[in-house]
């Protein structure tokens, strides 16, 4: 009873803490996908509510919602958190509003480096980052006398020692399931080759060649290593096949660590689990990963009475000093006096090691759709690394004519 | 009943399934032959937390203003029919002229996106119908001649199938079918290979999903056979005991022609069902396995960052047409029975 009322008080009063962002009037209304840091991130907001009506929606399925809800005049959403891939639709169809005045107004916390601009108009405000990286088990690896992989190479190296030990049957994991997932996987380690999806200036494709056979291959190897349902295995699941102690090496989001390493399951997992950089392929050395950001943008379809009490409220969170000491664990935090933990090391070591954000291209998503379904029959072993490029070039084109990008 | 009467008292339906059904079937159609206008590309410079970089972006004044000017976007035609994703008309030629064999054609046709869902889709189709038809008819027959006591909760059980949500009844056979799970792990037993997976093997799958479709759709025809044998007139069945006739006998020349207009029945609304088999691919997640027609269109709508509208609303119309062409066969001979009862 006690705890509740301390919880109640602190509801009732926290808000009043910081009277420096009292929102008077407006109302926000925000989209969001659903993982921890972004629920810490619009709790922080929420502090500055004040008198102005405050709604939010956390969906895994704020994809599927996003265009048609900010398409709507007036947009059911005033703010929508996006990320590289995420905004690209939004910019596409003219959805979300330049804020430039409003950070000159209002974005005194937010460093330059978290703007998002295009063409000199600040269309997002970054606060977190994120990537995918290796995951090793430090005591299969000690005990079958492996170094920690650097390389891709080394990854299938290292597996096919653990699986000639007896140790384990499939000791490699990554979310290899078809569609989204799948393209994703492709377009690392197509990155990790040094490969470009677009002959530049265009959007004509651009990988039938040998970078996207090799990166095919290196997929073919990464697959026969995992379990054989890997065409059906996305982040959820090849998380619970690595607490089940049933793989050594894994490649996952960096976001998606958290409850990698909290105390449920089996402690002597969770001890040995290790968070690593990214590994590099084919001899390149920026590494087969790509760089992600999670930002706010703000609906071009609303009054501009709530734009700007959205944006205080967002910015309010996206400069909180206290938010990202509180909350140091769930996130790499772009924001200013972030102090990075062990969790932090993928995206970090990634940053060093130089490697590229996601190509934030109007028709990328159109090239993410095609590999995500045509690269599945080479990996099945129906179709060669050439033909199966052939059908991704061939898909894309077609689609890419409808959209009229070529 | 005269036909005023009739008209008045279908108006209320008629005006819905206007409103409801054929509106948005028109306007799929008008949809299905526009294409999205020209992208109007300028390259840009864009910032982010890891850097500047010089690449293209869409100019919205351009395109805005033709936007404007046509929001329907640009006449295609049956340009959006004919393309590689769908009807393939120039690839399908072209195959034609390099292949040296009937199966080399045959197996890059089957390549691409549209005829691959065909595929798919007519087999899952043939298959699962009849099978259907047969189990349900043989399920209604058994316990049409079973014990009134325990008949009741027969019933109940028998009709599960089709009360579970069909996402639900995908995903246990799916954990079970898991190369860890029960069915998946004994059949790596059985045939002493620790790589068998049911999900990555293109036939399996298959086979998986064709026999979730069974036993999701014969509880359906198990209740209208049923309820169809309740009417079966018994004296011409014990006229046929006295004559001697086996029970093969009876059910083949009395039951069978006595519930006929329901076989058809049943037969039209699990062809029309399963030609738009949906639910069990995404509870399979069996998209790089098999694929629907109605999973293409689904894919365009949602699975890519652009919405693919064009795309969609052609292979809609297509699925539409399919269904016409599939159900004709069956309309005719229903038509010509109706004729000569009069």
């Amino acid at each position: 009873m006690k705890k509740i009322l301390i919880v109640l008080s602190f509801l009732l009063f926290g808000t009043y803490a910081n009277a420096d962002c009292n929102i008077k009037s407006g109302s926000i209304n925000i989209l969001a996908n659903d993982f921890p840091a972004l629920r810490t991130l619009v709790d922080t907001a929420k502090e500055c509510k004040g008198s102005a009506d405050f709604k939010v929606t956390h969906s895994a399925e704020h994809n599927k919602i996003a265009v048609p809800a900010l398409t709507a005049n007036p947009s059911e959403f005033s703010v929508r958190v996006a990320a590289n891939s995420s905004i690209v639709p939004l910019m596409n169809g003219d959805l979300i509003r330049p804020m430039n005045d409003l950070v000159k107004k209002y974005g005194k916390g937010i460093q330059d480096s978290q703007l998002i601009t295009i063409d000199g108009k600040v269309m997002a405000v970054a606060f977190m980052a994120n990537t995918q990286h290796l995951y090793v088990r430090t005591d299969v690896l000690k005990e079958n006398g492996i170094a920690i992989p650097k390389t891709y190479e080394d990854v299938v190296a290292a597996s096919e020692k653990i699986r000639a030990a007896g140790k384990m049957k499939y000791p490699y994991a990554a979310a290899y399931k078809a569609g989204w997932n799948l393209a994703e996987e492709f377009v690392n380690m197509y990155i990790g080759h040094g490969g470009e999806f677009f002959k530049a200036g265009t959007a004509k494709p651009n990988i039938n060649n040998a970078k996207g056979v090799a990166t095919l291959n290196m997929l073919k190897k990464l697959a026969d290593l995992s379990n054989p349902d890997y065409l059906t295995h996305d982040s959820e699941a090849i998380k619970v096949e690595w607490e089940a102690g049933n793989v050594a090496i894994m490649t996952l989001w960096a976001s998606r660590s958290g409850t990698l390493l909290d105390d449920e399951g089996d402690a002597k997992i969770t001890a040995a689990t290790k968070l690593v950089a990214p590994a590099t392929v084919g001899g390149g050395n920026i590494p087969a990963a790509t760089l992600w950001w999670d930002g706010f943008t703000l609906a071009k379809n609303r009054p501009d009475a709530d734009a700007e009490a959205s944006f205080r409220a967002m910015a309010h969170a996206a400069s909180s000093k206290e938010m990202v000491a509180k909350a140091a664990d769930q996130a790499v935090w772009l924001v200013e006096g972030f102090v990075p933990g062990p969790k932090s090391v993928g995206v970090i070591e990634a940053v060093k090691m130089g490697a590229k954000p996601y190509p934030m291209l109007p028709q990328m998503g159109l090239m993410h759709g095609a590999l995500g379904n045509e690269i599945v029959e080479f990996l099945q072993g129906n179709e060669s690394a050439e033909q199966a490029l052939k059908d991704v070039e061939a898909a894309y084109n077609t689609k890419a004519k409808e959209q009229g990008f070529l | 009943m005269p036909n005023k009467s009739f008209f008045w008292f279908f108006i209320p339906t008629g005006l819905a399934m206007i409103l409801f059904i054929g509106l948005p079937i028109i306007s799929t159609g008008v949809q299905s032959f526009y294409a999205q206008h020209d992208q109007i590309l300028k390259e840009v410079k864009k910032c982010d937390p890891f850097g500047c970089k010089v690449s293209v972006q869409i100019d919205q004044e351009a395109t805005s203003k033709i936007r404007e000017e046509k929001p329907l976007g640009k006449f295609n035609g049956f340009g959006t029919y004919v393309d590689r994703n769908h009807l393939a008309t120039d690839q399908l030629s072209n195959f034609w002229n390099e292949s040296n064999s009937a199966g080399e054609f045959l197996s890059k046709v089957g390549n691409l996106p549209f005829y691959k869902a065909l595929i798919f889709t007519f087999t899952y189709c043939i298959i699962v119908t009849p099978c259907v038809l047969l189990l349900g008819f043989v399920i209604a027959l058994s316990l049409n001649s079973i014990s009134r006591k325990i008949r009741g909760a027969l019933i109940f059980g028998t009709i599960l199938p089709m009360i579970v949500t069909p996402l639900v009844g995908s995903l246990v056979l799916f954990w079970m079918v898991d190369a860890e799970g029960i069915i998946g792990a004994n059949l790596q037993l059985l045939m002493n290979d620790p790589y068998l997976s049911v999900k990555s093997s293109k036939t399996l799958t298959w086979i998986t999903i064709i026999i979730y479709g069974i036993w999701h759709h014969s509880p359906f025809a198990f209740v209208v056979f049923y309820a169809a044998l309740q009417t079966v007139p018994q004296e011409p069945l014990e006229a046929s005991i006295i004559d001697g006739a086996s029970r093969f006998q009876r059910v083949k020349h009395i039951v069978l022609p006595h519930i006929y207009p329901v076989v058809t029945f049943v037969a039209l609304i699990s062809l029309m069902d399963n030609f738009r088999v949906f639910e069990p691919i995404i509870g399979f997640s069996a998209q790089g396995s098999a694929q629907s027609l109605s999973w293409l269109i689904y894919d365009n709508l949602v699975n890519e960052e652009v919405i693919l509208f064009g795309s969609a609303a052609a292979t809609s119309i297509m699925t539409i047409i399919g269904i016409a062409i599939i159900l004709t066969p069956v309309l005719i001979r229903t038509w010509r029975e109706f004729r000569t009862n009069r």
